[in-house]
């Protein structure tokens, strides 16, 4: 957090400057570890075993909050007696089934409502879909009607006591040997968090993309919410579970998406297969006796058709559902990006502020999509690798982008920077603040809201008068915007009052998302930011300075939902509405007064007494209870135990990385089955055991930011002030591992992985330690990721290192653990990398199914099976309509252009259909 | 100037007239240093702002003096930074202001092997036309079991994490209406 | 003896410098024990005092790539990773193989048939490319990683501080300076602890750059500050060698001297200066000197009531060599871990003696000379 967030950590400094113990865990010793009380190596990859270890300590010695878990989390329900645990399965759940590497959950549902459960083909779909993520936290849609509890806690298959079996086997032990933490250090941890929560006290988890680029990563931060709930640490000051996120308004791009799976304020993006009408799509949302506010999803859909179409959205024609495009499958970047190297299908490509080239994984896979596509348009601050890989990517060095050769029409547009436009930016906290323009753009630069709006206008005034039917979106859609200046920018303030939408009835602004209606009687653009132009005010550009408020500054911007500051706060009281403490008061019912109050807004309907108790058959938000706190859940309630909405299991199991040096100590099954990959000859994985090879990438590497970088480097890399800081790509190594490869401090080195070589200086130091893992010796290098060939300062691109396997929740890559070899000196350059690829390839035995076997168990007794057939089964990436080379390509080890093609090809990289 | 200022301007003189006989604090101070003033103070105006750098949000000050950018600082009314800002939030005014800043559209041909210039007005007329063309290209009526899909897979993007609320929700507003799913950005990477 | 116009001992140096009644002298605290070495200070100075870039090199001296003060880096942040527990914390490393090496996977490795060195070698790859800039600083370097904390040649880092921003300040405490083989025994090797510390001019009470400077360009402001006027420094680098911090440097480009001005202009405006302002964990405080030495000692006092008792004072003292530091530390270590010199020393102490012998000398010498003429008459 020092190392990232530096201002933020501030506060972890006042926080320590006022007795709080800051532990810090990490694979390698970094600047917020230099200032911890406690600092905790850890294998990159096993979180879920230290995370694990210390709720089986909760439960086995009943060091839980135990009001707090029997009132507000699912503990006391029963599960269905089809449910099967990892412990029954040796590292799988129910419902496995190994050609599709999807779950069946129907057997993960609470007793009586196994009905409520995906079909496996379902979830196939969801998976590629990814509904996991939607509907905010976690509200899948479930019924709750009446499930049966056992308030004692006792019944074998209630949560409480599934809870206790699944966890058994993540002892102090198991965390030396798959974690490399000693046994006295652990204590330390544990006994640090479990004696600092409860009623009197409470303990905050902070993470960040060490957690969420996994290829299990929302299962690693459900460990943390479990482990939270446990203790009681949620919904209360000085709890909770902090994401700190890495970009100005990436929480901002995730409310209001630029994501194929969503629509604003988390609604789902109408699937192809399961949304055919309006009714339908809501009714899924809202579920059936669902509790909780999805109960108004028609309102928020509604709401939002009407902002988009205007006019033209009627109760007849469905409010213009049909004017939205479907989706059927997974269309995340990824996706995209395997799709522009096989070609034919995505034509042209935005770049709005992202630097691929250098920035997402897999980077060659990046380029050479990226020099297959008919045109690009890159709009950024600075001239990125990514508008200049025809000229200067490392595959220009390799052959595998001829310029002469390389048909992409790029234009380059340059952007306005924060200080030449006006908007808002979402903080990480959901905090919306405004900012004001302070100068005009010079020269081209112009702002998105610029060019986006004059993009649709062009295109409308193109299409004015057409008939075509595709078109109707288009020429209905609501593009008025006011614009001023010499440069015609759109005014930034209308979009804003948009997106909180209107009462059409009056004019009026809404006051919040409780005033929207299912009736076309009011519009607006995000449901969730309804009530951030409250009252005809500009809500974020509120600025009362922070030392005249109160410790939650509540008139300092707007934090979505309605300016609360801390979500689920009705769980800092007890069922009764009184503080837990009052050391750690938040928000409680006031008797006299009827209403709940506090020191934040309260995130519970304010008149609804805690003995609230809603009648039979109602649902909504008019189906919670005085004490459901939880109130997007569709019980009220906090999963423990999560019967939907996680595709890859209903509690979390540690699975290795997909490379990985060292067996699963904990289950048989090796990797988390569920994981998604992409099978292409440049996606190529390393054997991890029990598939042999794995010594021949025997080091496990890791990458994270500088304080003194910024993400791809376009905004860091090409600053004088910020380049002078860190002028170099380097690597960390300990002395230990310098010695065993012969590095030299400052010298050059070189890593190794089935996709890549990247070489740079290393730094031997001994912030790095080796771990003992399973009785062996293991070395973690560090790099950080943020160099390419543009900017100031040059490097590699580190990103070239990781495969694309993805989290099947949320088609996020596992950029953070991987196997690689390591060797002195600098790389080769030109084909002669590519060779010494191969040769590792070759070496290690990597054809495209290394690594991809679901099923350990079945790729242990294969049954007339062989791994490539395994393998094959779960092809999830560009294995239909794939070229028939491709399949030939399976086993192959070799790069393609050895083939002798790379030289007669007219487009050495991908090429036209079916060519690559 | 007089000849009587002149002569007290000079240092020697305010050396060995005033209290500062060895000549190392008020009668050193030159010209510039008496004059001088922080750019703070002289600014027509100061736009209130936030750092565009990570998600923490700290507040930021913008000076402007003569239409350009003077000086960026940390806003201390802010109760998430306290006025304060980390090396990249420091380095804002060199982000915005800096010789690497790229400010012309730029044209590459397929095949080329160089840059070449493009006025904006033609560049967004070229868009356009690509953009009509390849949502054509791409366009899925329905799927292979007659089920309405009324999209385009021709166009893709990818971006928004650092963009503005008003900004992503134009973009994905006017993405849909022309049946482009595929919009994505960093919080999926 | 102080008296007024003193070049020693503790005095107010804007009030001996000439000014009626100046504001209370202001000066910096940096409080090291909460620095996290993110350099917010460097840039912020660099953008509000427009110093220019210092260079795209990388050191290899931990994450210091700024190599110390100079003309145009005004703050500098020092890093230095010790092989040593700090205070009331535990052993990072405890129980973990931090030995010598050659594990199994050394031989699994060898076993599937690939060396890397031969590897290298024969792919060409194995002679280092390009000349490290660190190399010859490696060399010459101390080898104070193999525990104990400290280097052992104190003497030699206080004279490299002295002598300016040289490599050798740079390398204090730093381990994995060795060339692989020359390692010292790390079995078991358990602590690390990582200092930082951003540097900047002291502002010295008895400012010998100043004394030194025939031009009048260095000059003491009404805060009690060191500042060189731009418009007046010739570059006659007279500062350069008398200043007993190897703060001050003359610029390449235009040989005139630079270094921090505690932000005149700002001060002038009763504003904070930029580096103080930037700081996220409060690390840099600035305020009144008399005021921020009652903080720092208690802040002293605190650390080692929880058992942090290297935490130390550094030119915080009046009675000292340079008549106490308007910005003074607390650091972790010996100074010279940081690269300050243990006890400086203003150059220009013994000045009046000097003057005063040499004028009894040049007296002396008149009468010898007219009783000479005197005496042959």
């Amino acid at each position: 957090m020092a190392e990232c967030h530096p201002v933020g950590f501030q506060w972890v400094m006042e926080a320590k400057a006022r007795g709080a113990k800051v532990i810090h865990i990490d694979p390698r010793f970094t600047r917020t570890s230099a200032l911890a009380d406690t600092y905790v190596p850890i294998r990159s990859g096993s979180d879920i075993v230290l995370l694990g270890a210390v709720i089986n300590r909760v439960l086995s010695q009943g060091r839980e909050f135990a009001e707090y878990v029997r009132a507000y989390t699912n503990a006391s329900w029963i599960v269905s007696e089809d449910y099967a645990d990892t412990e029954d399965l040796d590292g799988l759940f129910s419902g496995f089934d190994s050609e599709t590497r999807t779950y069946d959950t129907t057997s993960w549902q609470y007793e009586g409502h196994e009905g409520g459960g995906d079909e496996e083909e379902e979830t196939d779909r969801t998976r590629e879909s990814e509904e996991g993520q939607q509907l905010g936290s976690a509200g899948a849609a479930l019924e709750h009607h009446e499930v049966r509890r056992d308030e004692t806690l006792e019944h074998p298959r209630c949560v409480w006591q599934i809870l206790k079996r699944h966890f058994a086997r993540y002892t102090p032990e198991m965390v030396q040997e798959m974690c490399g933490i000693p046994r006295d250090l652990f204590e330390e941890v544990a006994e640090a968090w479990i004696s600092n929560s409860g009623r009197e006290r409470t303990t905050a988890l902070v993470y960040s993309v060490g957690w969420t680029q996994r290829g299990t990563g929302v299962q690693y931060i459900r460990t943390g919410a479990i482990l939270q709930l446990l203790l009681g640490n949620m919904g209360r000051p000085g709890g909770g579970i902090m994401a700190l996120r890495g970009h100005a308004s990436i929480q901002g791009s995730t409310d209001i998406p630029t994501l194929y799976n969503l629509l604003p304020g988390y609604l789902p993006m109408p699937h192809a297969h399961k949304h055919p009408d309006l009714a339908t799509y809501i009714d899924t949302i809202k579920g059936e006796g669902q509790k909780g506010f999805w109960g108004n999803a028609d309102a928020y859909a509604v709401s939002l058709l009407k902002a988009y179409y205007g006019d033209a959205a009627t109760a007849e024609n469905d409010y213009c559902f049909d004017h939205l495009p479907r989706i059927d499958g997974d269309h995340g970047t990824y996706a995209q990006v395997m799709d522009m190297i096989e070609g034919g299908k995505i034509f042209g490509y935005f770049l709005l502020g992202q630097n691929p080239a250098v920035g997402s994984a897999n980077g060659r896979a990046q380029r050479i999509g990226l020099a297959n596509l008919d045109w690009l348009v890159v709009r950024d601050l600075m001239m990125i690798e990514s508008a200049t890989f025809w000229k200067d990517a490392p595959e220009v060095e390799t052959g595998e982008i001829v310029p002469e050769e390389c048909r992409t029409e790029v234009f380059f547009l340059p952007a306005a920077s924060h200080t030449e436009k006006e908007g808002t930016f979402t903080q990480t906290q959901r905090l919306l603040q405004w900012r004001e323009k302070a100068v005009d753009p010079r020269d081209d630069c112009r702002s998105e809201l610029w060019f986006f709006y004059h993009l649709g206008r062009r295109m409308r005034e193109r299409l004015a008068g057409s008939d075509d039917p595709r078109d109707r979106a288009l020429l209905d859609l609501t593009w008025d915007y006011p614009v001023h200046g010499p440069t015609q920018e759109p005014d930034a303030e209308t979009v804003l009052k948009e997106i909180n939408g209107y009462d059409l009835t009056s004019g009026e602004l809404l006051p919040g998302f409780t005033g929207m209606r299912a009736d076309g009687t009011t519009s607006g653009g995000c449901w969730i930011y309804a009530g951030v132009f409250a009252d005809g005010v500009n809500q974020a550009a509120r600025r009362k300075p922070g030392r005249e408020q109160g410790l939650h500054a509540p008139e300092w911007g707007w934090a979505w939902p309605m300016n609360r500051r801390i979500l689920y706060n009705r769980a800092s009281a007890d069922p009764e509405g009184k503080p837990w403490s009052e050391r750690k008061a938040l928000v409680w019912w006031d008797e006299e007064q009827g209403r709940w109050v506090g020191d934040d807004v309260p995130d519970f309907q304010v008149t609804k007494p805690p003995s609230y108790r809603p009648e039979p058959g109602s649902s909504g938000a008019d189906a919670l209870a005085g004490d459901d706190p939880f109130i997007m859940q569709a019980d009220g309630k906090a999963w423990l135990f999560a019967p939907k909405g996680v595709l890859d299991g209903p509690l979390p199991a540690h699975y290795e990385p997909g490379e990985s040096p060292f067996r699963n100590s904990l289950y048989g099954q090796q990797q988390n089955p569920a994981r998604q990959m992409y099978t292409h000859h440049l996606n190529e994985m390393h054997p991890s055991p029990p598939e042999p090879g794995s010594e021949v990438f025997p080091y496990v590497w890791t990458t994270s930011r500088l304080t003194e970088h910024h993400t791809a480097g376009a905004m860091s890399r090409y600053l004088p002030y910020l380049a002078e800081l860190q002028p170099a790509l380097f690597m960390e190594v300990s002395p230990e591992l310098a010695a065993e490869r012969g590095l030299r401090h400052m010298e050059w080195a070189h890593v190794i992985t089935a996709r890549a070589v990247v070489e740079a200086r290393v730094m031997v130091t001994d912030r790095l330690a080796p771990l003992r893992i399973q009785d062996r010796v293991v070395h973690q290098i560090w790099l950080p990721f943020h160099w390419g060939p543009g900017g100031l300062t040059s490097g590699d691109v580190v990103n070239d290192l990781p495969h694309l396997t993805l989290d099947p929740n949320v088609h996020i890559q596992e950029f953070k653990a991987g196997t690689c070899d390591l060797r002195p000196g600098r790389r080769p350059r030109g084909r002669d990398m590519l060779a010494l690829v191969d040769e590792y390839r070759r070496k290690g035995h990597v054809s495209m199914a290394t690594g991809t076997v679901a099923v350990t168990d079945e790729y242990l007794h294969p049954a007339g099976k062989d791994r490539e057939e395994q393998a094959q089964g779960g092809r999830t990436g560009i294995g239909t309509g794939a070229a028939p080379e491709d399949v030939d390509e399976f086993t192959s080890v070799e790069h393609h252009w050895e083939r002798g093609t790379a030289q007669d090809q007219k487009t050495p990289v991908g090429g036209d259909e079916g060519e690559r | 100037m007089g000849v009587r200022t002149w002569i007290e301007g000079w240092p020697v003189y305010r050396q060995l007239t005033g209290s500062d006989p060895l000549g190392r604090g008020a009668a050193a101070q030159s010209g510039r240093s008496k004059a001088l003033d922080a750019r703070t103070v002289t600014a027509d105006r100061v736009a209130r702002s936030v750092c565009p750098y990570c998600a923490v949000g700290c507040g930021q000050r913008v000076f402007v003096k003569d239409e350009r950018i003077v000086q960026i600082e940390g806003d201390p009314d802010s109760p998430i930074s306290r006025g304060r800002l980390c090396p990249k939030g420091s380095a804002s005014k060199q982000l915005v202001t800096g010789d690497e800043r790229a400010t012309k559209v730029r044209y590459r041909r397929p095949y080329a092997t160089e840059w070449e210039d493009l006025d904006l007005d033609t560049a967004m007329d070229m868009i356009v036309d690509r953009v009509l063309d390849a949502r054509r290209r791409g366009w899925e009526e329905k799927d292979s079991e007659g089920r309405f899909l009324r999209r385009t897979r021709g166009v893709a993007s990818l971006g928004g994490a650092t963009l503005d609320n008003e900004e992503n929700y134009l973009i994905k507003k006017l993405f849909t209406a022309m049946g482009a799913i595929q919009v994505e950005n960093q919080a999926r990477i | 003896m102080v008296s007024a116009n003193s070049l020693y001992g503790p005095v107010d140096p804007a009030v001996d410098a000439g000014y009626d009644a100046p504001p209370s002298r202001k000066g910096f605290f940096t409080d090291t024990s909460v620095c996290i070495g993110c350099k917010a200070c460097e840039v912020a100075c660099k953008e509000w005092n427009l110093v220019p870039e210092d260079g795209i090199d990388l050191l290899g001296t931990s994450y210091d790539n700024t190599g110390g003060l100079g003309a145009d880096s005004w703050r500098a942040v020092h890093f230095v990773e010790q092989s040593r527990p700090i205070g009331n914390k535990g052993a990072p490393f405890a129980e973990l193989p931090t030995g010598p090496s050659g594990t199994g996977y050394a031989a699994a490795v060898a076993a599937a048939g690939i060396d890397a060195l031969e590897e290298a070698s024969r792919l060409g790859t194995g002679v280092p490319g390009g000349q490290p800039v660190a190399e010859a600083a490696a060399g010459g370097g101390c080898g104070c990683s193999g525990g104990g904390g400290g280097c052992g040649s104190k003497s030699s880092a206080a004279a490299s501080a002295a002598a300016g921003a040289g490599a050798g300040t740079k390398l204090l405490g730093m381990p994995g300076m060795h060339a692989p083989g020359a390692l010292p025994d790390r079995e078991g090797r358990s602590d690390v602890r990582w200092l930082m510390a951003s540097n900047v001019c002291k502002h010295c009470t008895h400012a010998a750059c100043l004394d030194v400077c025939p031009t009048g360009s260095l000059f003491r402001t009404e805060f009690g500050t060191v500042v060189v006027q731009e418009d007046i420094c010739n570059g006659c680098g007279y500062c350069v060698s008398a200043c007993p911090y190897g703060v001050i440097d003359r610029r390449e480009s235009d040989g005139r001297a630079w270094k921090c001005t505690l932000c005149y202009d700002r001060l002038k405006a009763d504003e904070t200066p930029a580096c103080a302002k930037a700081c996220p964990t409060e690390s840099i405080q600035f305020g009144d000197l008399d005021e921020l030495r009652e903080r720092a000692e208690r802040r002293r006092q605190q650390l080692h009531d929880v058992g942090v008792t290297e935490a130390r004072l550094y030119g915080h003292d009046p009675h000292d060599g340079v008549g106490g530091d308007g910005a003074f530390f607390l650091l972790l270590d010996e100074p010279e871990v940081y690269g300050l010199p243990p006890d400086p020393v203003v150059t220009t102490r013994d000045l009046p003696d000097m003057y005063r012998t040499m004028a009894v000398a040049a007296g002396a010498m008149v009468l010898g000379v007219l009783a000479s003429a005197v005496g042959r008459r």
